[in-house]
């Protein structure tokens, strides 16, 4: 055993947490995790959490069709200083992610990326909602995850067609839905409510996004299949969620950072930065995403990652694109924001989603001998402010510049080696 | 007044008072044979106007003309933005230009707060989308201060579509700050989704509401409206909400009729209330111009901070 050692740390996965150091091995593999561990280089994570590495299921890298706003490379280099190891691409690229040969385009644009890049596919040819896309060719190539992303599927039969199509394909996948009833929420850039009425701009209501969780919800009972909903944003949808799985149907949900970190009151300042679709929700509705990540009603955390160029967001607000970023500041606002446990905010950006995302043979952990060694070290006292000009991404649609946050990525380890050291990426 | 003028709420009571007082002045201004003073001269105003519109545009032209002030229009066509420039480069062109105020009409609600982040100049909003009006709130409280003596204890039913008018939104704030009471009279539908914080009250029947008023404030319908399935039909709305010869018999003798135009004759009012001796619009139109010199002196005159770009002429 040649290697290094990731020494002083106290490791977390879902089998528990222990005081330990951790050996990894040329090939990329973890080979030993114990105390006093001897051999190779050594990596310090004295203070430190030494966790699986964290997996997001929901990231738009933008490639192809948008790269002044993000590359494969620019946003995966980020997703790993915000310590991912894995991120779902989002298909809302140009064109869409809807076939096999733009799938392949982004595996090969992520191959040599910082991260495990995974791609999903659209269910719907073009993201058009009318015509199902060509998801077993998808599936051959690793697709795991298909959805529409950036618009969510209209047509209830369509819907029930695609949750068919799919049970029957070779492999298990997973539907996911953005949910959002475009008859409803047309024409709205923000919350529906107090603010938007006081300031003028046309909104959607939380309904809009509910009323497709719940269609979804009897949909996966009609047809056997999981759905899975993304960015829930509302306190309804959580608590459909939450019923949904009492009652034992196969539905597993996300919640996004900036749902459970800022509210509507944040469009009084008119800067499109706050613009984001599931838009910024109510107080009452911020309370309820944090129970459901809390009590378990929501499976993950996810960052819904969305670059936009400067100049696009320097239009009037209902004329900028919606998104922002999230990939770096996704670990330090669940630790901060969120009063839960690290092991739980762990589980809640790593081997829950890896589960969803079907990645969990290499990503999610555990940390033990013979797994790959796909690994974030994050020291949890750490504070530290975001500075948007900092990122590596190639945008600055970072709504939480000068935020101060507690808990910070050291070190990340992918298939063994260091991406990032000391919160340097390292390529 | 501070540096712009953005949202007429920004101004207070004090500030309105202010506004109004000016007012007067300019007023009497207007009403000379040659109704212009050098009070401007060498200053620049800039139009930058993301949306069609005529008359607040001439208005504050002719206010800004006869306070001697330069003007530059830079109006946008509505269908060539979204391939142009941002709206900060745009914001950046016209400061190159050297102007000392930018009047901003933009079809998006808070456009002129992005404006006034990115500009030197002082920034007036003409309009923002359904947001705001802020000068057409002063000169409908000038207005109403002409013909009843002041806003104080009055109580103003706004009527129509509240929920798409920037109108109605500044006409709320002003109106309640200069100590009006404000009751919005429309259908469900054309009302804001919420109106936790706003200090009126709300009715769906003009008829019992018309007795109580004062001022009885229309608002214009728009005949997207019924295309979008707000309301059934207009002849439905008329019938509901229209300023009919026959609800006017329900006024209190000395209330007043105004509307910010454009009317449309016959569908929120009918064509001969408009002509009554009660209807003031045709004085909202005109005191609108003595209420955006007074804005614009307020802004840019004597005891403004900013620099001159030109060479100030002798007055």
């Amino acid at each position: 055993m040649s290697g290094f050692v990731i020494r002083g740390g106290t490791v977390v996965d879902a089998t528990g947490t222990r005081r330990g150091d951790v050996a990894v091995d040329d090939d990329g593999t973890i080979a030993a995790v114990g105390e006093g561990l001897e051999g190779g280089d050594v990596v310090d994570a004295s203070g430190c959490v030494v966790a699986p590495g964290l997996v997001d299921l929901h990231a738009h890298l933008r490639e192809p069709g948008r790269e002044e706003a993000e590359t494969v490379e620019t946003g995966s280099r980020a997703a790993a200083l915000g310590g991912f190891t894995a991120v779902v691409a989002m298909p809302n690229t140009s064109p869409a992610i809807d076939c096999a040969s733009v799938v392949r385009e982004v595996l090969d644009l992520g191959r040599s990326a910082p991260c495990d890049v995974h791609s999903s596919g659209a269910i719907t040819v073009g993201r058009a909602g009318e015509q199902l896309t060509p998801m077993a060719e998808m599936a051959e190539l690793g697709v795991r995850l298909f959805t529409d992303d950036g618009d969510g599927v209209q047509d209830a039969g369509l819907m029930r067609r695609a949750l068919e199509y799919a049970s029957g394909l070779p492999v298990p996948v997973t539907l996911a839905q953005h949910c959002e009833v475009a008859a409803l929420a047309a024409g709205g850039h923000m919350h529906e409510g107090e603010w938007s009425s006081r300031l003028g701009i046309p909104g959607q209501p939380a309904e809009s996004e509910e009323l497709m969780v719940a269609r979804d919800i009897v949909l996966s009972r009609l047809t056997g299949m999981r759905v899975h909903f993304q960015h829930l944003s509302t306190g309804v949808s959580v608590d459909l969620v939450r019923e949904a799985k009492r009652r034992g149907l196969a539905v597993t949900a996300e919640a996004t950072t900036h749902h459970f970190t800022l509210t509507d009151a944040e469009v009084a300042s008119y800067d499109p930065l706050y613009k984001v679709n599931p838009p910024l929700r109510p107080d009452a509705d911020v309370a309820a995403v944090r129970a459901g990540l809390a009590d378990g009603a929501v499976d993950a955390i996810a960052t819904d990652h969305a670059p936009h160029t400067q100049e696009a967001k320097e239009q009037a607000f209902d004329e900028a694109p919606p998104g922002m970023l999230g990939l770096e500041t996704a670990l330090a606002l669940a630790l901060t924001e969120l009063d839960l446990p690290i092991e739980q905010v762990l589980a809640l950006l790593s081997w829950q989603p890896a589960a969803i995302a079907g990645l969990s043979d290499q990503h999610g952990g555990p940390v033990a001998v013979g797994r790959p060694a796909n690994l974030c070290v994050v020291d949890p006292t750490e504070t530290w402010t975001v500075e948007p000009t900092a990122s590596a991404s190639r945008s600055r649609n970072n709504p939480y510049a000068g935020r101060t946050l507690t808990g910070r990525v050291r070190h990340t380890f992918l298939f063994g080696e260091p991406v990032v050291l000391e919160g340097d990426a390292q390529r | 007044m501070s540096h712009d003028l953005l949202s007429v709420g920004d101004l207070g009571a004090d500030g309105i008072d202010e506004v109004l007082q000016l007012t007067d002045s300019f007023v009497e201004v207007s009403e000379r044979a040659i109704p212009k003073v050098p009070a401007l001269r060498g200053k620049t105003v800039a139009w930058l106007f993301y949306e069609d519109s005529t008359r607040t545009r001439l208005s504050f032209e002719t206010a800004a003309r006869r306070l001697s002030a330069d003007v530059m229009n830079f109006s946008v066509a509505s269908s060539s933005v979204k391939k142009g420039e941002s709206l900060r480069d745009t914001v950046q062109t016209i400061e190159a230009m050297g102007v000392d105020a930018i009047v901003v009409r933009h079809r998006s609600a808070g456009a002129p707060w992005q404006v006034a982040k990115w500009a030197d100049a002082s920034v007036v909003n003409a309009g923002d989308g359904w947001h705001e009006h802020p000068t057409q709130a002063l000169l409908d409280c000038y207005t109403i201060r002409q013909h009843l003596g002041s806003c104080e204890g009055r109580h103003v039913a706004i009527v129509g579509d509240v929920k798409h008018s920037r109108v109605a939104r500044s006409d709320v704030l002003a109106f309640t700050a200069m100590g009006a009471e404000v009751t919005i009279v429309g259908p469900p539908t054309l009302l804001p989704p919420s109106l936790e914080g706003w200090p009126v009250a709300v009715s769906h029947d003009l008829d019992s509401v018309l007795p109580k008023v004062d001022i009885v404030y229309l608002l214009r319908m728009q005949r997207e409206r019924m295309a979008s399935g707000l309301i059934p039909s207009l002849r439905e709305y008329t019938a509901r909400y229209g300023l009919t010869r026959r609800r006017v018999d329900r006024l209190g003798e000395d209330a007043l009729v105004m509307h910010p135009g454009p009317m449309n004759r016959g569908v929120e009012i009918a064509a001969d209330v408009a002509d009554l001796p009660r209807s003031v619009i045709v004085d909202q139109v005109r005191n609108g111009v003595a209420v955006r010199m007074a804005v614009l002196y307020l802004l840019l005159g004597a005891g403004s901070d900013k620099v001159l770009t030109g060479v100030e002429g002798a007055s």
